[in-house]
């Protein structure tokens, strides 16, 4: 054994795990492992097996597993394990069952009992491999069997335990924060543990619990700071000096912790200044633990109320790290440079050399993050710059998650810079040609509706220039062997619509190019289908315009081509029938189009249509004449289906005795559950009534529903009142988004922050350093790296509105202008003069005196702290008890979900109304015909089409409403 | 908080695989392959952290650092720092290699991390619990790890009269 200890193997498995080592191939080692296997089979069932033997085959048996195979058989051994007696077995079971089992495994059951009764151990290394379990093996079920012993823990004599219990709790908090909501005190009061590695351990749950809810935590600011402090003053134990540095995991951690308190917070700031540019001073730059300490500042103060001086600091070492020679350093200093610009833009500039030394760094890592900072730092005067860039590096890579992230980027770039409308087409070409497959379709529909509608001036030639600037790039991309079907869409559409628009190319060229698309593509039923639209559009057109059109032999195939996909349809399974439906409707379309005379087809398609709104007349009043008629004729009026169905008054949805009482006297269900007096409860129970009544029209809850929207008003604002509550609790979980163009937000906070007072001080240090670096690379640089700098960071520094002028289709980014506190620069001056506030010297470890826990917390307010952010909302609800508060979601889910789910059929039977195959149906009238014409669809066809598509059960259009939208405008 | 810990060797076997949050087998192999795939292409002289988005999913950096003939690789999420925990990787760790393994650092090999496959994890699970970095004193873990050997081997020599499999089952 040696110096092995007690961690001895036999000399079988050294022989494994050599002859492992020495495998090959994949294949060798694979056959050396199923050997194993079968002897671990084969020996670990048998009688009597020594402990010691045991304990190597199951040690055998993670190896196994961490080579990838199936050890399964041997779960219930480690599991038997655990409730050994000798610590060296049930350490070795526990580790086994950490690796092997998940928190839902079937064998848990089996071990949850072990763990209580462990966790009671004399022994604290029996304790922590019990709690080394229970962070791993207990699910949100077991929680409550331990949390007890847990608690309890907390307090034990020996740090090492209380260190573990702290992170078993906050491994409770992350499964299922609801369960330990009542115990978030304990990690305030730990806080404050004589043991400075508790406190450390302690840190990381309360940035998890400041993460998710800062205001209640404003509180501990001074606390922090104070400890900070002393740890910055090296007043810990020399044990934790770590490199000279003091403590310095417990700094980072500190400061990360800062940063979040201290976010848009200027009183809570003030008071992080003083010890913050301590250490800034304080950090030895030469190694690594101490840069990570100073990039961990740089993250607060770029995220805290920004201090001019403070930040002058951070630019400092930030042009340090960019200097380094280390690849990491860089890394940190490009991602610090992000962070920082936010808050003072300028600041990029100093380092614009840098900066694209990494962008040409080989480092792939390096070069990424470089990207995001220039994604960043993204204005009009440079995005041609970056989205080239941008893109050449997004043709260079084979990774698609990466891929779809900077496509996506450079797509939003575009859109909200683009210089001209000519570099936005040929941008976006160029994404979709590279990344066509794994863009968003929006991206795709979006520049449809650009190339319609233009760019929102009045200039119409400029939006015609842009047309047939992208049809002509478009006839010379189709060149291209393959293209993403995504591309090909858009490409096809503006070829339909505009392709002959400038007269530039004849009818036939165009839809020569057109009927080459859907051979080639023959595969993909949504371009072809694209592809017909486009070609319907074509030949309207020029009948319209009175030419004879000349028929490609190809087009007549194409359209068809319907018997062969009927064929298809009828093969295939339904929920595929869908694409085909739609490419028959379009061949039926362009076959009945072409038949047409001139006039019709130019109300029918009329050129230059797209933009052109349809008003869909719900009340169906074009039918008034008809109906009129009629009744003149002696038919009879038409009666609400309320009425048909005998009941003059259901208004009264949530009064169920009354609803009862007025349907019917028979009734087939089995009787009800006893009437719950909650009234929460009543609308679903009352609808599930409705549904069992036999009630001869089906279509009945649906309709009286919707008659009685006005009595219901009180539930349904119930209803969203809750759905608030819960909304609220999403928020509070999720991520707060930081939007990364805050960068370029608006500049009059940065000029007022930056402010009279401090900026000249700031400046004249910029420019220095600027210098130095300058003449120290002055060298090397090559006049094209020049170029490159002058043209990303060059001209004036003045940012810029993210523009929502631009394009209709930017999204306006209002939202994001808010996100940096612009106060005026007087508040940063006084700032400076009032004297900064010393924290008292609350925390002294030893000494217990600390109240930095609030001692009148409420758990029970925590709860709600953390269930509702609202105020409001709280008020609704009366948490007398924990049941109460922990049963309220559940109600809550049931109550909103049917008055939504109701809604939502009601919202069916609206969208049924105006859908146009459904009006179609009805239609007749001339009225009907201009509402529908630039849809194209000759009436008595689609009437033919909507018959066989009903028999097939589908509806084209509800199934896929998108599509009809963005091709008929 | 640290989501898994990976030691593989140059040629991409892998000789300890820890993870935090429970994945399958199948998962696991897959995620220690993407994780080779990535770090084999990497040159010499590069960072030392990467983009693992792509493989862990969003919120996920890796670090990795190699040695002879392995490479020790971290992934955690945003609240740790990627500077602090390749100190981690490449000063504590060592550190506590050497001196509980008796060997120096530099001829620590492959086998000797997989003949003390279990004592390996009894360092890590010192070092990181439950995902938490909880002590970062290569000092105070070896002085743990050596604790924890002293009393096995005690309780290993007192009970090493076999108890029967079916004693265990009437337990």
């Amino acid at each position: 054994m040696g110096s092995q200890g007690g961690f001895y193997q036999s000399k079988e498995f050294l022989d494994l795990v050599k002859s492992i080592g020495e495998a090959r191939s994949k294949a060798e080692e694979d056959r050396i492992v199923l050997s194993e296997i079968e002897t671990l089979k084969r020996r670990i069932s048998e009688p009597d097996i020594p402990k010691r033997k045991m304990k190597e085959y199951i040690i055998r048996l993670v190896y196994v597993e961490m080579l990838g195979h199936d050890a399964s058989f041997g779960y219930i051994h480690a599991v038997k394990m655990t409730h050994d007696d000798s610590l060296l077995v049930k350490r070795t079971g526990y580790l086994a069952v950490t690796l092997f089992l998940n928190e839902d495994h079937d064998l848990i059951i089996l071990i949850v009992n072990t763990i209580q009764k462990d966790l009671k151990s004399d022994n604290y290394l029996v304790v922590c491999a019990a709690l080394n379990a229970v962070c791993k093996l207990i699910n949100e079920e077991t929680i409550p069997a331990v949390l007890p012993q847990i608690v309890e823990l907390l307090a034990h004599p020996k740090e090492a335990v209380r260190k573990k219990a702290i992170v078993a709790l906050h491994r409770f908090y992350q499964k299922s924060p609801s369960s330990v909501s009542h115990l978030v005190s304990n990690f305030r009061k730990r806080l404050c543990d004589n043991d400075p590695g508790v406190m450390g351990a302690t840190l990381c749950p309360l940035f998890d619990l400041i993460t998710n809810d800062v205001n209640s935590y404003k509180d501990l600011v001074i606390s922090f700071v104070s400890i900070l402090k002393q740890v910055a003053e090296r007043r810990l134990p020399k044990a934790y000096d770590y490199h000279q540095m003091p403590a310095p995991f417990i700094q980072i951690k500190l400061l990360k912790i800062l940063a979040l308190l201290g976010s848009g917070d200027k009183q809570a700031s003030e008071n992080m200044y003083t010890v913050v540019g301590d250490i800034f001073r304080k950090c030895d730059s030469s190694s690594n633990i101490g840069n990570a300490v100073l990039y961990e500042c740089i993250c607060c103060v770029s995220s805290i109320y920004p201090n001019p001086k403070l930040l002058e600091s951070a630019a400092d070492a930030i042009s340090r790290f960019l200097k380094s020679d280390s690849h990491n350093l860089k890394y940190m200093g490009i991602d610090a440079l992000g962070r920082l610009i936010k808050i003072s833009p300028e600041i990029a500039e100093q380092h614009q050399l840098a900066v694209i030394d990494c962008l040409e760094d080989p480092d792939d890592t390096l070069k990424r993050k470089t990207f995001e900072l220039l994604y960043k730092m993204t204005k009009s005067t440079n995005v041609e710059v970056i989205v080239d860039r941008m893109i050449d590096y997004m043709i260079s890579i084979n990774d698609n998650h990466y891929k779809t992230e900077i496509a996506s980027r450079c797509v939003e770039l575009a859109e909200q810079f683009a210089p001209s409308n000519q570099w936005f087409i040929q941008t976006m070409n160029k994404v979709f040609e590279h990344a066509g497959d794994l863009v968003n379709i929006k991206v795709a529909h979006n520049l449809m509706r650009l190339i319609a509608e233009g760019f929102g001036e009045d200039d119409n030639t400029a939006d015609s220039q842009l047309r047939s600037s992208a049809v002509e790039s478009y006839l010379h991309i189709l060149g291209e062997p393959k293209l993403p079907s995504v591309f090909l869409q858009v490409i096809c559409w503006v070829l339909g619509e505009y392709g002959t628009a400038d007269g530039k190319y004849s009818a036939s060229y165009i839809t020569g190019k057109l009927c080459d698309v859907a051979e080639a593509y023959s595969n993909d039923e949504t371009v072809k289908a694209y592809a017909v639209t486009a070609l319907m559009k074509i030949y309207a057109f020029e009948i319209a315009a009175g030419r004879k059109v000349d028929m490609l032999p190809e087009v007549g195939f194409q359209a068809l081509d319907y018997k062969f996909i009927l064929c298809k349809c009828i093969l295939i399974a339904v929920f595929d029938v869908v694409d085909y439906l739609h490419l028959l409707q379009r061949a039926y379309e362009l076959q009945a189009v072409i038949g047409l005379d001139a006039h019709a087809v130019e109300s029918i398609m009329p050129a230059d249509a797209s933009c052109e709104d349809i008003e869909v007349d719900k009340a169906l009043s074009f039918l008034n004449g008809y109906i009129q008629e009629s009744i003149e004729k002696g038919a009879q009026p038409y009666i609400p289906e309320s009425e048909r169905s005998g009941m003059l008054n259901i208004s009264n949805f949530r009064n169920q005795d009354h609803h009862e009482a007025s349907s019917h006297g028979l009734r087939f269900e089995a009787y009800e559950l006893p009437k719950q007096t909650v009234q929460a409860r009543i609308p679903p129970a009352s609808l599930a009534s409705t549904e069992l009544v036999p009630v001869p029209e089906p279509m009945y809850p649906r309709e009286s529903y919707q008659t009685t929207t006005v009595p219901s008003v009180s539930s349904d604002a119930a209803s969203t009142e809750l759905k608030l509550r819960l909304d609220g609790v999403q928020k509070k979980w999720g991520r707060q988004t930081h939007f990364p163009s805050t960068s370029t937000s608006n500049s009059t906070s940065q000029k007022t922050v930056n402010g009279i007072t401090q900026v000249d001080g700031s400046n004249t240090a910029n420019s220095r350093t600027r210098e130095t670096y300058d003449s120290r690379k002055q060298v090397e640089i090559s006049p094209e790296k020049q170029k490159l700098a002058a043209s990303l960071f060059g001209g004036p520094s003045k940012t810029e509105k993210k523009s929502a002028t631009g394009h209709k289709s930017s999204k306006p980014s209002s939202h994001m202008v808010k996100s940096h506190a612009p106060k005026s620069s007087m508040e940063v001056a006084s700032e400076k003069t009032s004297p900064v506030q010393q924290p008292p010297d609350l925390l002294d470890f030893g000494e217990p005196t600390v109240k930095t826990t609030a001692p009148s917390l409420d758990p029970f307010k925590h709860l709600e702290g953390l269930l509702e952010p609202t105020t409001q909302v709280s008020s609704a609800v009366n948490h007398s008890s924990t049941a109460a508060v922990t049963k309220s979601p559940d109600i809550m889910g049931l109550y909103t979900e049917t008055p939504a789910g109701a809604h939502h059929k009601d919202n069916d039977i609206l969208s049924g109304l105006s859908n146009p195959p459904m009006t179609n149906m009805v239609g007749g009238t001339t009225a009907m015909q201009v509402a529908q014409s630039s849809k194209g669809p000759n009436l008595k066809d689609s009437l033919e089409k909507d018959a066989l598509v009903r028999q097939m059960g589908v509806t084209p259009s509800s199934q896929n409403p998108n599509l009809f939208k963005d091709l008929l405008g | 908080m640290i989501k898994a810990v990976m030691v593989m060797n140059t040629q991409g076997k892998s000789r300890l695989a820890k993870f935090y949050e429970y994945l399958s087998v199948e998962k696991q192999q897959e995620l220690i392959r993407g994780v080779f795939s990535v770090l084999c292409s990497r040159a010499e002289n590069v960072s030392n952290f990467i983009d693992a988005e792509s493989i862990f999913g969003l919120d996920s950096r890796l670090v990795y650092k190699h040695f002879a003939t392995l490479y020790f690789v971290f992934v955690f999420d945003s609240s740790e720092n990627e500077l602090a925990v390749l100190d981690l990787i490449q000063d504590v760790l060592p550190s506590v290699f050497v001196e509980t393994l008796d060997k120096c650092f530099q001829n620590v090999c492959e086998l000797d991390i997989v003949f003390n496959y279990s004592k390996i994890h009894t360092i890590l699970d010192e070092m990181v619990f439950g995902g938490q970095v909880v002590e970062t004193s290569s000092s105070e873990i070896v002085k743990a790890v050596e604790e924890i050997s002293k009393l096995e081997a005690a309780s290993n020599a007192i009970s090493l009269i076999p108890k029967s499999a079916s004693g265990w089952r009437s337990r």
